[in-house]
């Protein structure tokens, strides 16, 4: 037991303090206070997040918080999303939930991000969480219908089944007909990303029916518009509804039908889905758009001036993601139009075209720049950029928190210039300095990266693809953010002498992802033995590095920091350079 | 072409960790950077990356660069290059699209337009009996069904494709030759069609069966005999 000095609170009264903090920061800090609060906060501890799967093991996880409810797992690095990490590089839940079946019975929620999910995971949850409520599976692949069928058909409190972008093998199962008759509790179901799952009907609509508290509901494509208006006047009270494909022969009836149910539905916030979209039927939600915060049009296939009349409807947006149908004039129709928007994503319709499909230029982006002052939060996909257009846009938006954009042709220089946009991102981390997330795109030299270490002190998360001249600009960041946690970099001419030279700045950093650059194997293999907290993990698929010269670069490079040590779970593609204790610093 | 990753060879690393010198002797002012191989789309992956490379490198490492030079000599085309020709060769993983929307944009574009453009990708899943992670290939990587024999043979490399005819086609029509290959040990690969039948992979010709091809997955010989007389049946209707 705690000694106890006259001036310490009880064990229950400091727990019961501890309880109103929340965030993870302030639970790490409270638990540094001294050994007794380190106790009692451990125990007390609810929920955790590992920004990375193989930074620590889920053993050390569950020693230490013994009774959480909530855990929240990353797995593979983010360029995965776009195919760079090769299948069977690792991000395995499976040992996770092993562990945490045995000891954590009353886990309540977990939270999955690019994880390999198997079938056999899912119906381990579904088995050893009596008390499960909660399953969010995002950019996660590996598993089927059937491992769903498990959960639905086993958590008597399931609340959320969110299934974000994953890739599910769809075998038909008729996933909602598992959910028994009386079960009640939903209120949250995301199926938006199964395919040719054929949702019966009826078993989608009693579900609907039963589950009177259900606020969140996102169909997939298979859904047919006809469909939808019994759907919604079964659940009025829905806040975030996805449509299923938004095309049907166009009927009268079926119109107003729509419309009406649309109408009925007072809570709505939030739309999307929108596959396949017939615009005649696009009026029908014009009932809800005076309320609307959120719209997802991403897949909508409609061109601009539909897309204008749409958005002029909803003043009151917060969030918007569409394609570059909606081009320049759409843009600025939104700038005047949603004076309370903050996120702003607009899409590439035909990203491997040659020439321009559409006319969407720089000139959309500084519109809502200009017109939109609570914009924080952009990823924009253009053909070509300037300057001068970028420096407006950091000008008008010194609050930006996320600036993504992408010129589709690598190395695109100013189109008015033809100089390097250095000057004009150099702008955007001066003049945002809450800047956490910033990608980069066209022809940059080290030049931008020096402003980057100059200026973005709070960017914690940085996406490089062909820029830069030499080390100096891997330099110029590795040793300018101070609050850089991931660096992710594809073809650059960054090699050894950057990271070397900054290696202990990788162990204050979650990951570092480097591919097609020049870094070589020697490099790789020092780092990896002079950095004992380090997994320096090389990935190749043209076979072992070590049958190549030293000097080659290798191909792929992840490194990340830990206290887990080397994995054991890797592909014959993927190389650990070892630790070497002979060789460590300090 | 200088490869700028040459210049490494005379890395010094005391020098690295002192101190950063001038960007001068790292690539120059160049910032065109070796590709992954996998950039260029139009040569077959088994041409750029194979075992070959292996025994390459243990000569000269300069081979191996050459190798990776001459891979991703057709870098994506600049627009504004007036003598280029527009053709347009895929970056992987560029632009930053993830998979399910460019899958989506693709099916979206059935007809109009150059539906030839070497634009949409077509993943498609690997499983093979007993190996313990799927693999996803893009099938417009191929031109062949030699190539992608090859690929996959990189991938699982206890795979190998029985005998294909010099179209790499089956012949179906000629049962006894199918009945020697399905009996073999070797592994057949087989996939899974527009109309969700199981067909042997060879029966029909490269192009359309990119098209038609959702999946693929890899099994022994004898137990992808209970798909031969499916697809024979199939192949027989269409002749």
């Amino acid at each position: 037991m705690h000694k106890k000095t006259a001036f310490s609170f009880p064990d229950e009264v400091l727990e019961h303090v501890f309880s109103f903090i929340q965030s993870d920061k302030d639970r790490n800090s409270v638990s540094m206070v001294c050994k007794s609060w380190y106790e009692i906060e451990r125990w007390c501890r609810r929920k955790v997040f590992v920004g990375n799967c193989y930074a620590v093991s889920p053993r050390m996880v569950i020693k230490r918080f013994p009774e959480i409810r909530s855990i929240e797992l990353k797995g593979k690095p983010h360029f995965a999303d776009f195919n760079l990490v090769p299948d069977g590089w690792g991000g395995y839940v499976f040992p996770w939930i092993v562990e945490m079946a045995g000891a954590v019975p009353w886990l309540e929620e977990i939270k999955l991000k690019r994880m390999v999910v198997t079938d056999e995971s899912l119906e381990l949850i579904a088995k050893s969480f009596k008390n499960f409520k909660a399953l969010v599976l995002s950019s996660c692949e590996g598993f089927s219908t059937d491992g769903l069928a498990a959960i639905a058909a086993s958590c008597k409190n399931l609340k959320e089944l969110d299934l974000r972008d994953c890739d599910v093998d769809d075998l038909s199962g008729h996933l909602l007909s598992h959910f028994p008759d009386t079960y009640t509790s939903l209120v949250s179901l995301n199926i938006s990303c199964l395919g040719s799952d054929e949702v019966s009907f009826s078993t989608l609509e009693r579900l609907v029916c039963r589950c009177t508290n259900l606020r969140t509901l996102r169909l997939n494509r298979a859904v047919p518009l006809d469909k939808i208006a019994n759907i919604l006047r079964r659940a009025p009270q829905l806040v975030d509804f996805g449509t299923g494909t938004y095309a049907a022969d166009l009927r009268p009836d079926s119109y107003s039908d729509l419309a009406g149910a649309f109408s009925s539905c007072k809570e709505l916030r939030s739309l999307s889905g929108f596959w396949d979209v017939v615009p005649d039927y696009l009026p029908a939600i014009y009932p809800v758009c005076s309320k609307l915060t959120s719209l997802n049009l991403s897949y909508a296939t409609i061109q601009s001036p539909e897309l204008i009349k749409l958005v002029s409807h909803c003043p009151n947006l917060q969030r918007l993601l569409v394609l570059d149908y909606i081009e320049d004039s759409g843009l600025e129709v939104l700038a005047s139009s949603c004076k309370n928007l903050q996120e702003l994503r607009v899409f590439p319709s035909d990203p491997f075209g040659v020439e321009p499909n559409v006319s969407l230029t720089e000139q959309g982006l500084v519109a809502v720049s200009s017109g939109c002052p609570k914009l924080q939060s952009v990823l924009y996909f253009c053909r070509r950029m300037s300057n001068e257009a970028l420096v407006t846009v950091a000008k008008n938006c010194p609050n930006f928190t996320r600036f993504r954009l992408c010129i589709i042709e690598p190395r695109t220089a100013d189109y008015q210039t033809l100089e390097p946009l250095d000057v004009g991102f150099g702008a955007i981390v001066q003049y945002c300095k809450d800047l956490q997330r910033l990608s980069l795109s066209g022809l940059l030299t080290d030049r931008v990266f020096e402003y980057i270490g100059t200026y973005a002190k709070k960017l914690e998360m940085l996406s490089v693809a062909f820029a830069g001249d030499s080390d100096l600009g891997l330099h110029h960041v590795l040793s300018g953010c101070e609050s850089l946690r991931k660096l992710e970099i594809r073809d650059c001419p960054f090699g050894d002498k950057a990271l070397l030279a900054n290696a202990a700045k990788l162990e204050t950093m979650r990951s570092l992802w480097m591919s097609s650059c020049a870094v070589s194997f020697r490099a790789c293999k020092l780092l990896g033995q002079k950095m004992p907290r380090l997994n320096v993990e090389v990935i190749d698929e043209r076979g072992p590095p070590d049958s190549r010269p030293e000097s080659c670069p290798v191909d792929k490079l992840y490194i990340y920091r830990t206290v887990a040590g080397s994995r054991f779970d890797m592909p014959p593609f993927v190389w650990t350079m070892e630790d070497d204790p002979s060789l460590q610093l300090s | 072409m200088a490869n700028v990753l040459g210049t490494e060879h005379d890395l010094n690393f005391k020098e690295t960790e002192l101190c950063l010198g001038l960007p001068g002797g790292i690539g120059g002012g160049g910032n065109e950077v070796d590709s992954s191989p996998k950039t260029s789309g139009k040569r077959g992956f088994s041409e750029t990356v194979d075992l070959k490379l292996n025994l390459q490198a243990k000569e000269t490492g300069m081979d191996l660069n050459k190798n990776l030079d001459n891979g991703s000599k057709e870098k994506p085309v600049s627009a504004k290059d007036p003598t280029k020709p527009p053709a347009k060769v895929q970056v992987v993983g560029w632009p930053p699209v993830r998979s399910y929307r460019k899958n989506v944009m693709a099916s979206n574009k059935t007809t109009g337009e150059e539906s030839e453009k070497a634009s949409s990708a077509a993943f498609v899943k690997v499983s093979m009996d007993g190996a313990p992670y799927l693999r996803k290939v893009d099938l417009k990587m191929y031109k062949s069904y030699q190539e992608l024999s090859d690929a996959l043979a990189k991938m699982f490399s206890s795979f190998t494709m029985g005998n294909y005819g010099s179209q790499g086609m089956i012949d179906f029509m000629n049962e006894s030759k199918l009945m020697d290959l399905l009996n073999s040990s070797d592994y057949v690969p087989s996939y899974e069609d527009k109309d969700g039948d199981w067909m042997l992979v060879g029966d029909v010709p490269w192009q359309m069966f990119v098209d038609s091809c959702k999946r693929l997955r890899i099994m022994k010989g004898s137990e992808a005999i209970g798909l031969a007389p499916r697809a024979m049946e199939k192949c027989k209707s269409r002749a």
